[in-house]
């Protein structure tokens, strides 16, 4: 029976001796062969939080030296976990976290790295994905591929930025972006649900009609009318008596603006209702095997088209976050992308709200550690920097994660009578 | 003979509403934004009027930006009346080439959003061999047009490879492939190789004159040879996909790999060497626009040739001949655009809308028919690509 290997442990296997690799190879590099003398400095406090420790120095050589010993250690009770057939979790993240952290203290040397600054700008910049793959996972867990995140969530950041502008009040942006991004999932059922357009064709097209649509009216109206149009008030930053006191934790979590508490709240609550409700059992039913939940008397386009709006109304909060939640105006394509990196999340993170979740927050985090290291002034070039998140992506659904797979039915419009 | 009208009727009927659905709904988009047509809301016929007006004189200027001029004609000689469509073809080119890219990848089953990516190592490769080399004409023509499309079909074969051995999906890989070559683009612009003596801002040398295409209609038309090798190469793609075994696995594939892995296809032989030719292709689409038309890589060089190219195939219905019309049409609405942009202040990104809407409408039918309350006509086949474990 131990002969045979399943894929799965294959791939641990694989991992764990990645790791190991990369764990030594980092004691050498960064620590063995660090010749710096300077010294790196940590910052813990980023606001009026408890101070228990305001920021930690160390020299990089001797640093960078602990924590590759420790990646080391954590590889070799990973082996000592994976023979013992114990779950090689907790070993294999603290041996990823000191092979960083030696990094880092390597990279940093002679230079201040505000570690609290870090994590909090990694958080921001992680909303709009988290939003975006909350919105592609109620879809494509309903069984409707939504290749459209981009354009919900810059359709929903235009028209929240001219309705805060309109009635000077953030709160209706707020309101608003969830009807933009509902109204875009509304084109995308119709087409793939009513007339079953090809899924992944209809989300691309939708894309490029919200860029044209929003570089129009932006160019047309926003510009020349600017002080109407697009000075968009933003919202306060609300601090959580206590909470936001913790230091580290609090000024990263609890000191933020309604749309990210609106976003834990999101999350948990689809993770709730897709696990644990009648709800989350049909929505899972029809994503994976829609003649069944059929026939059990659930009418599956009907609950397609419903989910596909409610998805739009979750990355429609997500595109409030770049307007009212965050720099006020709209700016033309200001969503850059994120739709496709909240798309990648959701596969990273193989469709579940969790696993999205942390995706998501890994990918903001590799774009904050970029521009951290930009401004503090590395030797690696900021555009190799940039290109991290998209070659993890790629690392991540070659190899890491293993075959990922989607929903069964997902991409495929329902007819009933069994054409498929 | 009357059968056969009624049937080519037929036919072009649905595209033919598809294309007064998109135009209709831009044209109200431009008259509803237009602060001159608002203002004389107060009265139906004024606003009407003005309305019309403002979408005709919107209309004309796309028209004369991307077929004809009176007013050039008149200027110089009547020839020049016809820079605009020189314009048209000038854009069209290299987007016939990303477009042939993308359809060749339909046909195999495979969605390649990378032609921009691919298209940036084209550009690239032909770049360099361009301003570096010094060589006879046609000779530093072919080596450069070769340098950009093994480039680019590395970089496309990546992908091939990767979702061979993986099995990740083409489309999450190219859109990473995208970024990545977008921002290495931007990284070797300021190496010293790329930097063009004399300038500090992210700009390459010119290609040498020898590395140029050849103008086809004088020094004042910006038209060049690169068109011949656009249709060079949709032929080049027709011959492939119609008369070649390799052509033939790859739309066994495409129609249904299960079946073509039973009838004893290498699927990831298919997968590989498409998105290998389809670099390619994408990678030629580069090196003919920086040997065409820009003469030098910036950082912008790629404009949205490789994002175009998806609407373009989806418009040609991923056939080689389809998608030279389809690249022909956006070509003259990217040129008559920019025309309408500075003539009427009418933003150059109403296209975008318009390219969507028309590929919007024509991937679905049953809507237009819908729309028009038309009976079910012969089902044409739509397009499909697969879902995420296809």
């Amino acid at each position: 029976m131990s002969e045979i290997r399943t894929s799965v442990e294959k791939r641990r296997i694989r991992g764990i001796g990645v790791l190991s690799i990369f764990s030594a190879a980092s004691f050498i590099y960064f620590g063995l062969l660090n010749s710096a003398s300077e010294k790196t400095t940590f910052g813990f406090v980023l606001d009026n939080e408890w101070v228990i420790m305001k920021e930690w120095v160390i020299s990089s050589a001797s640093g960078s030296r602990i924590f590759s010993t420790l990646a080391i250690l954590a590889s070799i009770s990973a082996i000592l976990a994976y023979r013992k057939k114990i779950a090689v979790t907790i070993p294999a993240s603290v041996a990823t976290f000191g092979i960083f952290m030696s990094f880092l203290t390597w990279i940093a040397a002679g230079k201040f790295i505000p570690l609290t600054g870090l994590l909090q700008g990694a958080l921001l910049l992680a909303v709009p994905l988290v939003f975006g793959s909350m919105s592609g996972l109620i879809c494509e867990r309903s069984g409707v591929i939504n290749i459209a995140i981009e354009g919900q969530l810059l359709a929903s950041a235009f028209v929240s930025g001219v309705v805060a502008s309109l009635t000077h009040k953030s709160i209706w942006g707020l309101i608003a972006a969830p009807i933009a991004g509902a109204a875009i999932s509304f084109l995308l059922a119709t087409f793939a649900i009513k007339f079953s357009v090809d899924q992944v064709i209809l989300g691309f097209v939708i894309n490029v009609l919200v860029i044209g649509l929003t570089n129009f009216l932006y160019k047309k109206l926003l510009i020349p009318y600017q002080s109407t149009w697009n000075t968009a008030p933003t919202f306060e930053h609300i601090k959580i008596p206590i909470l936001s006191k913790i230091p580290i934790i609090g000024p990263i979590l609890f000191s933020q603006s309604i749309v990210v508490y609106l976003m834990y709240v999101i999350v948990a609550g689809i993770t709730f209702a897709l696990y644990k409700t009648k709800w989350g059992l049909r929505t899972r039913a029809i994503g994976e095997h829609p003649t069944a939940a059929d026939t059990v008397g659930i009418d599956v386009n009907r609950m397609r088209f419903k989910n596909v709006l409610i998805a739009g109304l979750v990355a429609g909060v997500g595109g409030a976050y770049f307007t009212v939640g965050s720099v006020g105006s709209f700016g033309k394509e200001m969503t850059a992308g994120a739709g496709f990196i909240a798309l990648a999340a959701l596969i990273f993170g193989k469709w579940s709200p969790i696993g999205a979740l942390m995706a998501a927050l890994l990918f903001g985090f590799a774009d904050n550690l970029q521009s951290t290291l930009t401004i503090i002034g590395v030797s690696i070039p900021s555009e190799f920097m940039l290109m991290v998140p998209y070659i993890a992506t790629i690392i991540a659904v070659t190899g890491l994660v293993g075959r990922v797979r989607a929903p069964a039915a997902d991409g495929i419009p329902y007819l009933r009578g069994g054409a498929h | 003979m009357k059968n056969l009208v009624s049937k080519f009727g037929q036919t072009a009927k649905l595209p033919a509403l598809s294309f007064a659905l998109a135009f209709s709904i831009t044209g109200l988009l431009i008259a509803f934004s237009d602060s001159k047509v608002l203002a004389k809301i107060g009265s139906p016929i004024e606003f009407i009027k003005s309305g019309l007006a403002t979408i005709g004189n919107a209309y004309l200027a796309l028209f004369q930006g991307s077929i004809f001029d009176i007013n050039l004609a008149r200027g110089n000689s009547f020839f020049q009346g016809f820079y605009p469509l020189s314009e048209t073809i000038v854009t069209a080119t290299p987007l016939i080439l990303t477009g042939l890219s993308v359809a060749l990848a339909f046909r195999s089953g495979l969605f390649n959003i990378g032609a921009q990516g691919q298209f940036i190592f084209g550009a690239i490769g032909a770049s360099y061999v361009g301003f570096h080399f010094n060589l006879p004409t046609v000779i530093h023509i072919l080596f450069a047009a070769l340098a950009g499309i093994v480039l680019a079909a590395i970089w496309g074969g990546i992908v091939g490879i990767l979702k061979a051995k993986t099995g990740a999906h083409e489309v999450i890989l190219t859109i990473m492939m995208n970024y990545i070559a977008g921002y290495f683009i931007l990284w070797i612009l300021k190496t010293k190789p790329f930097l063009r003596p004399g300038r500090i801002d992210p700009i390459a040398p010119e290609v040498g004159l020898s590395a140029r295409l050849p103008l086809l209609a004088g020094e004042n038309l910006r038209i060049h040879a690169g068109i011949f090798i656009a249709l060079a190469s949709a032929l080049f793609v027709w011959w492939l996909l119609a008369k070649t075994t390799i052509g033939f696995k790859f739309r066994a594939v495409g129609a249904n790999s299960q079946a073509a892995r039973t009838a004893g296809i290498s699927v990831p032989f298919v997968v590989t060497s498409t998105m290998a030719i389809c670099g390619g292709l994408a990678g030629l689409g580069g090196a003919v626009h920086v040997m065409g038309s820009a003469h030098a890589l910036n950082t912008d060089v790629a404009g949205s040739f490789g994002f175009d190219a998806i609407t373009v195939a989806l418009l040609g219905r991923a056939q080689p001949l389809g998608t030279v019309f389809a690249a022909l049409l956006f070509g003259a609405l990217r040129a008559g655009g920019r025309t309408m942009q500075s003539n009427t202040g009418t933003p150059l990104d109403i296209v975008l809308v318009t390219q969507a809407l028309i590929v919007l409408f024509i991937a679905a039918p049953t809507f237009v028919r819908f729309i028009f309350r038309l009976k079910k006509l012969s089902s044409s086949a739509s397009l499909t690509s697969k879902g995420w474990n296809g």
